[in-house]
């Protein structure tokens, strides 16, 4: 897949997407929205190398980071079942 | 740096070494295990073997963006082929720059004449060096943090030895003219975010740093052009200095009179101050409490024996590994085999250059049955040595701990 964009021709890594569409989180209430809004930017990868050693405040921190530092457009009422799906399946025992 | 011909014959000879050397199986069937010891067990469970497009397997540590690790058994090698060296982006959109279409702009108030270069210009204008230099990411080893600390959780891997090629810096700096009051150098390459309000990645580098004649756009590693995912077609190239300043994909250097302001400087890559031994000061950039990570601390690695492997009572052993640091130079390797309690110094390979790594071998005989615990310790011309605990800090970055490796003697 080819897109023009300033004059620079940018392939976007094909291969490595469909590797990556083969991951998958543990099935929970709240993951279909962690793929809507997390996966926009990085692979879903992330979540499971950063676990299970967050606690609940940790993931609420980096919740918050994605949304105020790196933009992610989440809405405020979908933020607690992300936290709550965090916490619970990949977070702190 | 190296004069040409003495360092390709230099490197000739070293490859040549290497290529008929020890490489035992073991450590080629251990190298995931190897670089998950001490990683949280969703890094483990996540680690793949993986190709990117030009790469042959890496560790993969996330798909994206893509951050793919060197396995342990490629550094007995004296420079990390290009295939094989590791990858580390923050921002997902990684332009495949075609090098007829790319140009660098040079600009900023703090210039006397913008100007903009082609890849041509770079390679016709300009005089072509190449330093030797070992890539680290400043957060290496961050999965082996205790207690553990978010990011990328690395291994041993997020780091390479190459031999950089292209043009010094500062003679594109001063083509188009430093005005007094130029402060910070500020590089910015071609990859993005996927949602337009997260922050490029855009570093700076204090001007005197730039200045350095060891300070590169390389257009090359190793004798071939940047892979693709280590910038190609230019990447900066800043010896000694934790590998978030080497700008990859560069596509524009402004040079200012103020202190840079973006997230990459102002809150990201910063240790505490006066916790870890830092002669380069970035103070422009400096906090009342931290300061931007700068120099690569000295380090070490046992490269050929991994945790738990066995080993006959009485045997020879060889212990291969590398040291480096940001530049002065490896004074010595001590390997203990027997837990810290007594010391030797290892061999020293040859030296391909202050900013290099530095191969060593130590042998010795393996102990009665049981248990034998090898350390390996380097310290640098400036007396700076590895810890033998971790040094703590929120992002993970300097893990320089003493390896601590247990051979089962049978």
């Amino acid at each position: 897949m080819y897109r023009l964009i300033g004059g620079i021709v940018i392939l976007l890594a094909l291969p490595a997407l469909a590797d990556e569409s083969k991951l998958q989180l543990k099935d929970g209430a709240g993951k279909e929205l962690i793929t809507t809004y997390c996966a926009v930017c990085h692979s879903l990868d992330y979540i499971q190398i950063n676990a299970p050693f967050l606690d609940r405040q940790a993931w609420e921190a980096t919740i918050n980071k994605m949304i105020n530092i790196m933009g992610a457009p989440v809405k405020p009422e979908d933020v607690p079942p992300i936290l709550d799906y965090l916490s619970k399946y990949y977070g702190k025992p | 740096m190296l004069d040409r011909r003495q360092f390709v014959q230099g490197t000739a000879a070293m490859l040549a070494a290497c290529g008929s050397s020890w490489a035992p199986s073991l450590v080629q069937a251990q190298s995931i295990a190897a670089g998950a010891e001490g990683l949280p067990e969703g890094a483990v469970e996540a680690a793949i073997l993986h190709a990117l497009p030009g790469k042959r397997p890496l560790l993969k540590r996330t798909f994206r963006p893509p951050n793919y690790e060197t396995p342990l058994d490629v550094f007995h090698q004296a420079f990390t082929p290009n295939d094989a060296f590791f990858v580390r982006y923050h921002l997902a959109v990684i332009p495949e720059v075609q090098a007829e279409q790319w140009q660098l702009t040079v600009g900023g108030e703090a210039v006397q004449q913008p100007l903009t270069l082609t890849l041509r210009d770079l390679k016709e204008g300009f005089q072509q060096v190449e330093v030797a230099a070992v890539c680290q990411c400043a957060g290496n080893r961050r999965g082996l943090f205790q207690p553990h600390v978010p990011g990328v959780q690395w291994g041993y891997g997020a780091m390479g030895n190459a031999v950089w090629r292209g043009v010094r810096l500062k003679e594109v700096l001063h083509k188009a003219g430093l005005k007094p009051e130029a402060l910070e150098v500020v590089c910015d390459g071609a990859d993005y975010g996927v949602i337009t309000k997260t922050p490029d990645f855009i570093k700076s580098l204090p001007v005197w740093k730039a200045l350095e004649d060891t300070t590169l756009i390389a257009l090359e590693m190793n004798g071939a052009p940047l892979p693709h995912w280590n910038g190609y077609p230019a990447r900066i190239v800043v010896p000694g200095w934790v590998g978030t300043y080497w700008v990859k994909q560069l596509t524009a250097l402004n040079v200012s009179s103020k202190p840079f302001e973006g997230f990459w400087m102002k809150s990201a890559y910063r240790i505490p101050k006066g916790k870890f031994p830092m002669v380069d000061r970035f103070i422009s950039q400096e906090s009342d409490t931290n300061t931007p990570i700068t120099e690569m601390v000295v380090n070490s690695l046992i490269t050929n024996i991994t945790n738990g492997q066995s080993v006959e009572s009485g045997a020879a052993v060889e212990v291969k590994g590398i040291a480096w640091d940001a530049g002065y130079g490896i004074q010595r390797v001590a390997v203990s085999t027997d837990a810290g309690a007594t010391w030797r110094d290892a061999a020293l390979g040859t030296d391909l250059g202050r900013f290099s790594w530095r191969q060593w071998t130590y042998r010795f005989q393996a102990g009665p049955r049981g248990q034998q615990t090898l350390m390996a310790q380097a310290t640098n011309r400036v007396g700076a040595t590895q810890t033998m605990s971790l040094i703590g800090n929120p992002a993970g970055y300097h893990h320089n701990v003493v390896q601590q490796i247990t051979l089962i003697v049978t």
